[in-house]
């Protein structure tokens, strides 16, 4: 009983890391049609930032209220970088949707190609906190404080981005636009603005699970991003393409098929059953969890 | 909406007269001849090559990136004549690399019989699998077949059975090989084998993309609702485009596997199916000849930005700028963002632009 806890709780880590990597993903993927092959390179540079500001930043450090002071740094440079792409690479590409996939390839491949220059290519130990090293009793389980974490953050943002979608102007022209931009623009609602804003969100949820992901894991290395990204892909795919609740389903059936696998076949046999997971979403309902039936 | 709106490629100039247009069918042929006999000349291009052109090192390298010209070649037929943006392209060819070397050195079968079972097994293995991710369009169908090629990288990396050497890779067993393709002496005779693949690829590309079937691949990656309109099945074409593809790509790699020697795991990581796309859009999706430029050109400059990296003159810069220009993907990555910027239609428009440009310097009348 305490194994099959223990292995649900650290699957919705897993789970969690998917999200806070998929909703961004979904969201830019629904408003704008862009593919963001970059994505990964934001969830490594808040993954970067905050192990930087924790070693570097005075008052931040790794434990007590310097940690969040070194997350929150993290968060601000993945947001700022990822604004920064969205206002100098995608936006002069506007609506022309393969050319903005093919920079953000670029971008992921240079990013971190950049991120290994300046910090090596090996992993390095994360400053996380002492307590997110501790263990939690939970029904009989010991359950790691660093995925417990993760799940909070990522309810948390999932409940924030809802709210914002649901209760926000801009809330109300992302959620239009990802039915129909092409109405939208023709309403004279300058989409652009949300597609900078839906950058920043997606930007700083990925820097979030870059920051908490390194505690999760205990390293940060500059491959990190990439690895997660393609689960993230899965995620966004199984759950639906633009669909922020239906990445969050997803997300947490992915995350505990694969932990649940892992452990009780052999090591590795779990991401493939994820993999063979899609292709079964795929040949039932091609557009996803929860996504629409296409009318094309 | 078309989520796959591919660039057309630039339209023809119009034929001019002349000595130069009735010399440039043959173009291609005279190129072939001059890869031919390169092995022969023992000319050092300084700079460009580390020895003269008849070594091994220099004839390996060539080989390579004459592999993947033909690799991008094959690409281009699904991402720039069909519009089909795959993203696990890799994973034929490393189905090639793996298939090969595990039924030599694990099975122990000679190479003919090993390279048709893995040319097979990696055609079938793309039609299987084209067939599944085909039910998705656009930017859904690029995560799929990215999904499916991580699962060879898994399969790779984990070492099932203890057949792939994980890590570490596999070096072929070369004791059962035809005495011609082993040692260093015969790199030349690889050599060869790289051109005869190129070869085979760009036939068999051109010849389809001439065909009837050809003209209704184009007209997917035009418009794909008016092909199923004319009563087509746009589905079948599509797999048919992507199955011939995953074998030419799965045959590179059986040719790839000889050439170096073994197979290591960093040719299944998506990286590589992402430097395929790179290639192609650097080249000149859709045309005749820019795919196989921009295969060629990636691969020589990946290579040699390596031994730039580690050169003195790099070495001596400050750290701001020797690092990040020690990292080949770094200085490929930022050429390519630039040309997707600058030149749309990759290097083989350049030559009508700078004629272009000529035309226009030149005093008028």
């Amino acid at each position: 009983m305490g194994t099959v806890i223990l292995l649900a709780l650290t699957g919705l880590g897993l789970a969690a890391l998917y999200f806070l990597v998929a909703s961004g993903l979904s969201l830019v993927f629904g408003l704008a049609d862009v593919l963001n092959f970059a994505h990964g390179l934001f969830l490594g540079v808040g993954a970067y930032g905050t192990w930087w500001a924790a070693g570097n930043l005075p008052g931040a450090g790794p434990d007590g209220f310097g940690f969040v002071f070194a997350v929150a740094f993290g968060v601000a440079a993945g947001t700022l970088v990822a604004i920064l792409v969205e206002l100098v690479l995608i936006r002069p590409l506007y609506s022309r949707t393969i050319e903005q996939v093919l920079v953000t390839v670029g971008l992921s491949l240079a990013g971190v190609a950049l991120l290994q220059a300046t910090w090596g290519a090996d992993a390095r130990p994360f400053p996380r906190p002492d307590w997110t090293r501790q263990v939690t009793g939970i029904l009989g389980a010991q359950v790691p404080n660093g995925g417990l974490l993760l799940i909070i953050a990522a309810v948390l943002v999932l409940g924030a981005i809802l709210a914002f979608l649901r209760w926000t102007r801009y809330g109300l022209v992302i959620r239009a636009g990802v039915e129909n931009r092409e109405m939208v623009t023709a309403l004279g609602i300058d989409v652009r603005k949300a597609f900078t804003l839906v950058f920043a969100i997606g930007g700083a949820a990925a820097a979030l699970a870059g920051a908490l992901g390194g505690v999760y894991f205990g390293t940060v290395s500059p491959g990190q991003g990439g690895s997660l990204l393609i689960f993230a892909f899965i995620v966004v795919v199984i759950g639906g393409m633009g669909s922020v609740v239906g990445s969050a389903y997803a997300a947490v059936v992915v995350g505990l098929v694969q932990q649940f696998v892992n452990y009780y076949g052999t090591s590795g046999l779990g991401d493939i059953c994820v993999v063979g997971l899609l292709a079964v979403v795929l040949l039932l309902r091609p557009q996803g969890i929860a996504g629409k039936v296409a009318t094309a | 909406m078309t989520l796959l709106d591919v660039t057309p490629a630039p339209a023809p100039t119009a034929p001019r007269p002349g000595r130069v247009h009735r010399v440039r069918p043959f173009l291609p042929l005279v190129a072939l001849v001059v890869l031919a006999i390169l092995p022969y000349s023992t000319i050092s291009l300084p700079g460009i090559f580390e020895g003269p052109v008849n070594s091994p090192g220099t004839l390996q390298l060539l080989a390579i990136c004459l592999i993947f010209g033909g690799l991008a070649a094959g690409y281009d037929l699904l991402f720039g004549r069909t519009g089909m943006l795959s993203f696990g392209h890799a994973l034929y060819f490393a189905a090639g690399v793996y298939g090969t070397d595990v039924l030599i050195t694990r099975a122990g079968l000679p190479l003919w019989q090993a390279a048709l079972l893995t040319v097979t097994g990696g055609t079938i293995l793309a039609a299987l699998l084209g067939a599944v991710a085909l039910r998705t369009v656009g930017i859904a169908f690029a995560m799929v077949t990215l999904a499916f090629a991580q699962v060879g990288a898994i399969l790779v990396a984990r070492d099932f059975g203890g057949l792939t050497g994980g890590e570490e890779g596999l070096p072929l067993d070369v004791s059962g090989l035809p005495a011609g393709l082993v040692g260093v002496t015969n790199t030349v005779n690889l050599y060869w084998l790289a051109l005869a693949y190129l070869t085979l690829v760009v036939f068999v590309v051109h010849r389809v993309s001439g065909s009837p079937t050809g003209r209704v691949l184009a007209g997917l990656r035009d418009d794909e609702r008016r092909i199923g309109v004319l009563g087509l099945d746009p589905y079948r074409y599509k797999l048919v485009a992507f199955t011939l593809a995953g074998g030419l790509a799965s045959a590179g790699g059986v040719v790839y596997v000889l050439i170096v020697g073994g197979a290591s795991p960093h040719i299944t990581s998506s990286e590589l199916t992402l430097s395929l796309l790179v290639m192609v859009v650097l080249g000149g999706p859709g045309t005749r000849w820019g795919p196989v430029l921009g295969g060629v050109l990636y691969m020589y400059l990946d290579h040699r930005l390596t031994a730039f990296g580690t050169s003195d003159a790099v070495d001596n810069l400050p750290a701001v700028l020797s690092r990040p220009l020690s990292q080949p993907l770094f200085v490929l990555g930022t050429v390519f963002i630039l040309a997707v910027y600058f030149f749309p239609g990759g290097l083989t428009s350049l030559a009508p632009r700078l004629s272009h440009l000529t035309r226009s310097l030149r005093p008028r009348p």
